[in-house]
């Protein structure tokens, strides 16, 4: 790691499992990063969100969530994240129960970026590390190589206002990808963005997905985003949020976008993904 | 063009003005309507006269009152903005004090400031007291509503990224807090001035607010108007200052 000697060391200012000047190198923790979901409870009040759900998502494996709005989504990765404590059941990340230990393995990508707007792009990449005590010159080095890699080389000093919308998205999600845990939680990450750019944030996130493999679990309402970029999508039914569906993507993540969504083997899943969700939303208010 | 036009529609207006009242008080118009002696209406060239003439005495007083509203205004700030942190990281705090806080602004400082020249004397403190319990109040709401209304995704964000409880408030809620922050202190330091009259009329030998009741109490009625010229151009100045601070350090919006 990164110290004033220039010293290879653990400590003080760990940067992930293998840090982030790796990232795309080494995986972070080798198989680590297993979420595991068991009769999870929550609601709001006496508003039921989640009814018993069981969800697994092997090491590496990127687990597609899709469902109506409202059916507890968002709301499961902030569980999983350890953000929010269940009503019952377990949630294990990486073996680890306690909310602590899910939050220092977990990265949260919201919906909108977040970028804060007085930092500068690199800064806010480098906002895990920079939590973590590393000095500012430090995170910059640690980041500065990222940029080049994911296309935002020359955007460094940017103010977050003067990025367009697939940039921002990128610079948040590299930020998440350096905080180096094993574990992204990305709810619904293009979703503001136009269709056209979210199709190219789309190819561009699952080429970074493939350089540096995690565990993902992505959330969205877009039955195609979530088959495109998943190993396995789950489709749950309107609140409570239970499984109605799962859907084993086969083969690995095509690098078209264009022909992979376009395909024979495409179109089957999506329609039965479709059907699903539309049997689950009927069976809202039972 | 629409910059310059900015500058030139106000000042127009003003020289218009200015022109009536010249003329109004040069032909005795007003004073012959209100039925008083005309050197009670004093034209604005005799008002520029005695700005001129008794520059060094407004000078004095002015400086005085210039220490004041700024040392009055400091200590707002220093403690209006610790205790909007305090009240912040603490809930039991913020339900002890902050009904505290909107009652002492129910109490006028007119009838404050008599109370506190006669405990403190009649040097800068109770002025400074004065002053600050006034400028304190917006300060410390303002910045307490900023530091409140930050994004709570925000918070999340930056708690699966590691941040401590002291990160989130450097990264996240403080700089998120400034902008209110600073248009509470532009209140503050607009009132500040109207405050340190306040504390002048209620006991002091020096000041502008002393020179307005002393000159008004001998009839120097140019003067008056001279010395209420000159503290409107300070806080003027002051807050112009503080909004070019604001830009400077603001930069995201």
């Amino acid at each position: 790691m990164l110290t004033r000697t220039g010293a290879p060391t653990q400590e003080p200012l760990s940067i992930g499992k293998s840090g982030a000047p790796e990232v795309g190198g080494a995986t972070p923790g080798g198989d680590a990063g297993e979420v595991r979901l068991e009769r999870l409870e929550h609601s709001f009040g006496r508003l039921r969100t989640l009814a018993g759900l069981d969800l697994r998502a092997a090491p590496h494996q990127v687990l597609g969530i899709v469902g109506p709005s409202g059916c507890g989504k968002s709301t499961l990765l902030e569980l999983v994240a350890g953000l929010r404590d269940p009503d019952a059941g377990t949630i294990a990340v990486d073996g680890a129960h306690e909310p602590a230990a899910r939050l220092a393995r977990c990265a949260y990508m919201p919906q909108r970026d977040l970028l804060l707007p007085w930092m500068r792009a690199i800064d806010n990449a480098a906002l895990a590390l920079l939590n973590r005590g590393a000095r500012r010159a430090e995170a910059r080095r640690a980041a500065a190589p990222l940029f080049e890699r994911f296309g935002l080389a020359g955007f460094e000093d940017a103010w977050p206002a003067e990025l367009s919308g697939g940039m921002r998205q990128r610079v948040a999600f590299l930020r998440t990808l350096i905080a180096g845990k094993p574990v992204l939680l990305l709810d619904e990450p293009f979703a503001s963005l136009d269709a056209i750019t979210r199709g190219e944030m789309q190819q561009w996130l699952a080429g970074a997905l493939a350089a540096d493999p995690r565990t993902v679990v992505l959330v969205s309402h877009d039955v195609e985003e979530a088959l495109y970029l998943s190993d396995r999508v789950v489709v749950l039914s309107a609140r409570p949020g239970r499984v109605v569906a799962e859907l084993e993507v086969p083969g690995p993540r095509a690098g078209d976008r264009a022909a992979a969504v376009t395909s024979q083997g495409f179109a089957t899943l999506r329609e039965r993904a479709m059907r699903a969700l539309g049997e689950g939303a009927r069976e809202e208010g039972r | 063009m629409s910059r310059s036009k900015a500058i030139l529609l106000p000042s127009l207006i003003v020289v218009a003005l200015l022109g009536i009242w010249e003329a109004a008080a040069q032909w005795h118009l007003l004073a012959d309507a209100l039925n008083i002696e005309p050197f009670l209406v004093p034209a604005p060239s005799e008002i520029a006269e005695a700005l001129w003439e008794d520059r060094d005495l407004l000078a004095d007083d002015a400086w005085v009152t210039l220490r004041e509203v700024v040392l009055g205004f400091a200590c707002a700030a220093a403690v209006g903005l610790g205790l909007a942190t305090a009240l912040h990281f603490s809930e039991t705090l913020r339900r002890a004090l902050y009904p505290l806080l909107v009652a002492s602004q129910t109490i006028p400082p007119v009838v404050i400031a008599p109370i506190l020249v006669v405990w403190l004397g009649f040097g800068i403190g109770p002025k400074i007291w004065i002053i600050a319990l006034i400028c304190f109040f917006p300060i410390t709401v303002n910045a307490l509503d900023g530091l409140r209304s930050v994004d709570p995704d925000a918070v999340k964000m930056m708690r699966t990224l590691d941040a401590g409880r002291w990160q989130v408030f450097r990264r996240v809620e403080a700089p998120s807090a400034l902008p209110y922050a600073f248009s509470g202190a532009k209140i503050a330091v607009a009132v500040a001035a109207i405050a340190a009259v306040f504390a002048e009329w209620s006991g002091s030998d020096s000041g502008l607010g002393h020179l307005i009741l002393t000159s008004n109490a001998q009839l120097l009625v140019p003067r008056m108007f001279a010395a209420v010229i000159v503290l409107s151009a300070m806080a003027m100045a002051l807050f112009g200052l503080l909004s070019l601070a604001e830009r400077k350090v603001v930069t995201w919006r």
